[in-house]
């Protein structure tokens, strides 16, 4: 199937969603979708029989930073009833990235939603939990986003401050060598 | 007599737990020994790999994705390689795809031993475990034989392979194929009809065709639901429309059924081995002949000053793939992977993205587990063959 015909298919399940066709090299079709529409469009996707699109093979985004829209969500489905794929490819600002979950519609979505708000930070409106995935939950920032950098050099802090101050380690240094005479 | 007091328990199991393949914790609440709800816990091997690759060049990543599913390294590093020639816009030649095809299903043997070994082990059946790797240990002789290097060989290149085969290569893995089937008959005669294997398989983490496909379960643990989706014959790459093999499939969606799965699939693996292996002639070309992507001979660069230079450039500066995304998957002993990369024209990724079947097997794992008893747990954990790197990458 390729990308204008499952437009049309799109369209008629979908009145007024607005679905542009891109590029692609290889064997998927691959259409662009506004953020909004993207319930609705995935219900369509996985419920019209003529699409079927029932596995969510994976959800995963990019970060063009510095470019606007900064990130582009990108969905690859399959359809196992016509033996076609789909990647759809929902484009995002920079500036307080999120969008509607699709874990109702497709459950394997919930981890790789995870996934992304971990690594990325784009926020899943609506899913159901909203933690982090891989990183530890008091992680600061969002490791694959392309202004984190590769490598953090920070000096460690300690839990709690030394509980004797400089004057004291020095009397202690210095009566401990006495002592061993 | 007074009324016994009874509540609910909660088990941390893992990270360090044997059975849990690498570090998965499970946070389990328990009724006597029934499971009422299951949490898992991932992270603990997360490092950051396809961060890293975005910083090297192209042919670099190819060890780094190897050492995610650390059991199908090839394969890995075939559906890399694969994505990149898709962006490059080249074909690879016929010679080179047998090959590949070889070597992809000597690691499906493979990574299907080790799940053998040690899910046998863990239901009780200790030898098992002793004869799949001493098969094991025949494959990863071929792989020392062909790259020097067991586990992570590396052996495969955007455009190619790293050298050719060597001598003797066929003969060894066709005594491989001559021996193997009657090794596989004896692992089936320790446990296809064993009654207490069948007890502790036969029933336990049952899941669904429908809710096989909603949880974006692949490869064998869909297959043993009654999912017929394989990779190689919905979306045929590297020729596989063109060998005789079947996909087994079982609808009882327990972990006796995924067993049965897999070591049907080892048999099939058998029969395309021995097809591809009748199609590679001793010699011939094992890359593509593009002076900006594969380097030349090494005796070329020691004494041509042209080879010399452009053996430099290739590991100096590396090479550019035209912008795009490229995603192709194959069907990897896990079930379909690939890796989602998107290049902005440098010699450097943009973005590696690795499909990680793992990770959604992880996921419904608790869906397979919630009802059934703790004992089951194990059992259940070792059908799904979760291999940790993938999943925490």
């Amino acid at each position: 199937m390729d990308a204008d015909a499952l437009i049309a298919l799109l369209q008629q399940a979908v009145p007024g969603a607005h679905v542009e066709p891109a590029a692609s090299i290889d064997l998927q079709a691959t259409v662009f979708v506004s953020s909004a529409e993207v319930p609705a469009i995935a219900r369509a996707l996985r419920d019209t029989p003529d699409l079927a699109f029932g596995l969510l093979a994976e959800l995963t985004a990019v970060d063009y930073w510095p470019r606007e829209p900064r990130y582009e969500v990108v969905y690859l489905l399959v359809s196992l009833a016509h033996r076609t794929r789909l990647r759809m490819k929902v484009r995002l600002a920079g500036e307080d990235a999120h969008l509607a979950t699709v874990s109702d519609v497709w459950p394997a979505a919930n981890w790789l939603e995870r996934e992304v708000w971990d690594l990325m930070g784009i926020a899943f409106d609506g899913h159901p939990d909203p933690r982090r995935l891989l990183m530890p939950e008091d992680w600061e920032g969002h490791p694959l986003r392309k202004d984190y950098p590769v490598q953090i050099r920070m000096t460690p802090q300690a839990a709690e401050p030394l509980q004797v101050t400089a004057e004291e380690f020095r009397a202690n240094v210095e009566r401990d060598r006495l002592t061993r005479g | 007599m007074p009324e016994l007091k009874t509540e609910v328990m909660t088990v941390n199991m893992g990270p360090q737990h044997p059975s849990t393949h690498g570090v998965l914790r499970l946070v389990l609440e328990l009724d006597g020994e029934t499971v009422l709800s299951a949490a898992p816990t991932i992270g603990y091997l997360h490092t950051g790999i396809e961060k890293t690759a975005e910083q090297k060049k192209w042919q670099q990543v190819i060890p780094l994705v190897e050492r995610m599913d650390y059991l199908s390294a090839q394969s890995n590093s075939m559906a890399f390689c694969l994505s990149v020639e898709r962006l490059l816009g080249i074909e690879i030649p016929e010679r080179v795809q047998w090959i590949r095809v070889l070597i992809a299903e000597l690691q499906r043997i493979n990574s299907h031993l080790v799940w053998l070994g040690t899910h046998g082990m863990e239901v009780g059946a200790v030898s098992v475990m002793l004869y799949c790797f001493r098969e094991r240990e025949q494959l990863l002789n071929l792989n020392e034989m062909l790259a020097g290097f067991r586990m992570f060989p590396s052996y495969m290149r955007i455009g190619g392979l790293r050298e050719d085969l060597p001598r003797g290569f066929h003969a060894a893995v066709r005594a491989f194929l001559d021996a193997f089937p009657a090794k596989l008959d004896d692992y089936e005669d320790l446990l296809t009809k064993n009654t207490i294997y069948l007890q502790r398989a036969q029933g336990v983490g049952v899941i669904s065709k429908e809710d096989a496909v909603a949880y974006g379960l692949v490869g064998p643990i869909a297959r043993a639901a009654g999912v017929d989706y394989d990779v190689r014959k919905y979306f045929p790459y590297l020729g596989y429309d063109t060998l005789q093999f079947d996909v087994p499939t079982r609808s009882t969606g327990d972990v006796y059924g995924r067993y049965q799965v897999r070591v049907a699939e080892m048999r099939e693996s058998i029969k395309i081995c021995r097809q591809v292996l009748d199609r590679i002639e001793p010699t011939g070309p094992y890359a593509i002949k593009d002076p900006r992507i594969t380097p030349p001979p090494k005796d070329r660069v020691y004494t041509e000053m042209e080879a010399l230079i452009q053996h430099f450039l290739i590991y100096s500066q590396g090479f550019t793939v035209p912008a795009g995304e490229a995603y192709v998957p194959v069907e990897g002993p896990r079930g379909e992977h690939g890796f989602s990369i998107v290049s902005d024209g440098t010699n450097r990724p943009w973005r590696v993205k690795s499909r990680a079947p793992s990770l959604l097997a992880c996921q419904a794992l608790a869906r397979m587990i919630v009802g059934g008893l703790i004992a089951d747990v194990i059992a259940v954990i070792g059908s799904i063959d979760v291999v940790m790197g993938d999943v925490d990458r």
